[in-house]
């Protein structure tokens, strides 16, 4: 245990004393925190919109109208042929283009129908698909609202026509805003960087300067000398949980709901997990190179497959199997759980089942594969 | 062989089809400074690390401090002092944490580290120094330091991988020094060098040729053999005949 407290003190001394990485530990997850969410935003706004209007009647307008104070478009122009709609379209002035054909509010009034035509730059397959049901419920919106029809239906007042409507409401996220499901989700990001990924750098720098041949000449033992590079760091982590946590609430003014003791356990032993991996990593990497390397192999699979930007219920059935064999899904999804929902231990109970697998694996591998002794 | 620093018998190291060290055997004698010599490629760092306890060798005996190579190595560890020469302390701690560190996982005890290292960084007057990190330091004083390092366990043998590589000969007569005193405490040297002059130091001296260990004598009875005046001249001869090729 002594030597145990020379490491310690050392590993610390390192820590604190160099500017680059300590600054980035705490600068990183404010920094990440406060503009990411802003930024990685699903939610289609302001999808530009060209209307080709031939009508150019009453109702042409009320709808051009309608649609340009719906809040998620913004009429970029009302070219005069439905061919220079769609040059906005090539030089990426519009993404959309409606075309109201003449005799729009003619055939409205005579016969009841009319069609209009709605084209859309589906290269952002996500902006097109939103922006296209945007734009057709504000028509339905449009149609039920016309006098016509409101007269129409007027007339028939013995028979209203049945309507449902539907009164939603979003549960844990009311104004179902996207940050809400960002926000958590980045701050086990960045817990799996510090956690997985410094912890890496550093035990391949001792191999690359040299230092690692000292230290495995002295009577350190191996489980020392894990312990004094897992512990350090274990406790950065929590540290920069905390601050993660805190810039949630002040910036976000997300407090979690659940318990924080839970929250905080889950954190431990993820964070165990993630410098198991870590560990994993510095026992095959001989250079920093080769440890970034690998380390960003398992960061695009963290980041893409676990939940973080898309919801993995989407995901096919392979997938979600891959993504259950990532410490960070479980993790992701506990946070969410706890911080959004208030989810309390015993539903969550199996995440930390399999947390507690990764951890004991890696870890596992991590110290099989460590050696002194060459 | 109780009473032997340290003992080597057939001792091989293979790397695939590559003998790296092919079988060598030699005593050194506890409190004797052993030269261990060779060209570039020679097999002295493979061999010396075997005996420092950092690889297992293929095939053979050899014994530190009365411990084996194979089962004991945490025993070897305990026991030696080991100073390679890629540079060994670290930069971005300073002289006295380097050695509060390395004392301590040595085993020597708070305060007996806080005597020794006062008495350290007074004879290496490096008492301005002592809160400066070690990387600011020129290169000569960092070996001196590495070097008192390595002893500062009082270990029964201390390995120096060519410990006085790249520096002036000024120091590296001050560094000889440090060795002899070491020695003239009990401690066994085990070093490496490039350096023949240093050579002439050595109680005695081994000179590795492909694998082998060629010639085993002290530095006199090897110029008397080799009808040398030098022993740049000795190792001319013996290592002219190598057939691998220096890295």
């Amino acid at each position: 245990m002594k030597t145990l407290g020379f490491i310690l003190q050392k590993e610390f001394r390192q820590i604190l004393r160099d500017k680059t990485i300590l600054a980035m530990m705490f600068v990183m997850p404010t920094f990440q925190l406060v503009i990411l969410p802003l930024a990685a935003n699903f939610e289609v706004k302001s999808i530009n919109v060209a209307y080709v209007d031939h009508d150019h009647s009453s109702y042409s307008r009320q709808l051009r109208n309608k649609i340009a104070s719906s809040g998620y478009f913004r009429m970029m122009g009302t070219p005069g042929s439905y061919k220079e709609g769609l040059g906005m379209v090539e030089y990426g002035k519009a993404d959309l283009i409606v075309e109201i054909p003449s005799g729009f509010e003619r055939n409205l009034m005579r016969e009841g129908s009319q069609k209009v035509n709605l084209s859309v730059d589906a290269i952002n397959g996500t902006k097109a698909s939103l922006g296209g049901a945007y734009l057709v419920a504000v028509l339905a919106d449009f149609n039920n609202n016309l006098d016509i029809n409101m007269k129409l239906a007027g007339n028939r007042a013995t028979e209203p026509p049945a309507k449902i409507s539907v009164a939603s409401s979003n549960w844990y996220n009311p104004r179902a805003e996207y940050k809400y499901f960002m926000v958590p989700g980045i701050l086990v990001i960045l817990l799996t960087m510090i956690g997985g990924f410094i912890t890496a750098l550093n035990i391949v720098k001792e191999k690359e300067i040299g230092t690692i041949e000292q230290i495995n000449v002295t009577p350190i033992q191996k489980w020392q000398f894990i312990l004094g590079k897992l512990i350090p760091f274990w406790i950065v982590g929590m540290v920069v949980f905390t601050i993660g946590l805190l810039v949630m609430y002040i910036v976000y003014g997300i407090f979690p709901k659940g318990s924080l003791v839970v929250l905080y356990l889950f954190a431990a032993v993820y964070l165990v997990a993630l410098l198991g991996l870590g560990l994993l990593i510095s026992t095959f990497a001989d250079t920093q190179l080769q440890a970034m390397f690998i380390a960003f192999f398992f960061m695009m699979i963290f980041m893409l497959m676990s939940g973080l930007f898309t919801s993995t219920d989407s995901m096919p059935e392979w997938a979600r199997m891959l993504s259950d064999a990532t410490p960070v899904t479980h993790f992701i999804k506990v946070v969410r759980l706890i911080v959004l929902k208030g989810s309390g231990f015993s539903e969550i109970k199996n995440e930390l089942g399999y947390l507690v697998i990764f951890a004991a694996i890696l870890n596992g591998l991590a110290i099989w594969n460590y050696r002194k002794t060459t | 062989m109780e009473n032997k620093a340290i003992t080597c018998k057939d001792l091989t190291k293979r790397f695939g089809d590559f003998k790296a060290v092919d079988g060598i055997s030699f005593d050194v004698e506890p409190g004797e400074i052993f030269g261990f010599l060779g060209a570039n490629g020679a097999g002295k760092t493979t061999a010396m690390r075997i005996l420092c306890g950092l690889s297992y060798p293929t095939s053979g005996q050899a014994t530190v401090a009365g411990f084996d190579v194979y089962r004991q190595q945490e025993k070897i560890k305990k026991n030696i002092g080991y100073m390679s020469q890629k540079f060994s302390l670290y930069d971005n701690l300073t002289v006295w944490e380097n050695i509060r560190f390395y004392g301590g996982v040595y085993g020597v005890s708070r305060p007996e580290i806080k005597k020794r290292s006062n008495e350290l960084i007074a004879t290496l007057g490096l008492e301005k120094e002592a809160g400066k990190l070690v990387g600011g330091l020129p290169l000569g004083w960092k070996q001196k330091l590495a070097f008192s390092v390595a002893i500062f366990h009082r270990p029964k043998i201390v390995f120096l991988d060519e410990p006085t590589g790249g520096v002036d000969p000024v120091t590296r007569r001050q560094f000889w020094d440090m060795i002899y005193e070491a020695a003239a405490s009990g401690i066994t040297v085990f070093v490496t060098t490039h350096y023949m002059d240093e050579a002439e130091y050595c109680n005695r001296i081994s000179v590795m040729v492909d694998g082998r260990v060629e010639a085993l004598d002290t530095p006199a009875n090897l110029k008397n053999r080799y009808h040398a005046n030098t022993m740049d001249d000795v190792f001319y001869q013996l290592a002219r005949g190598a057939k691998r090729k220096s890295d």
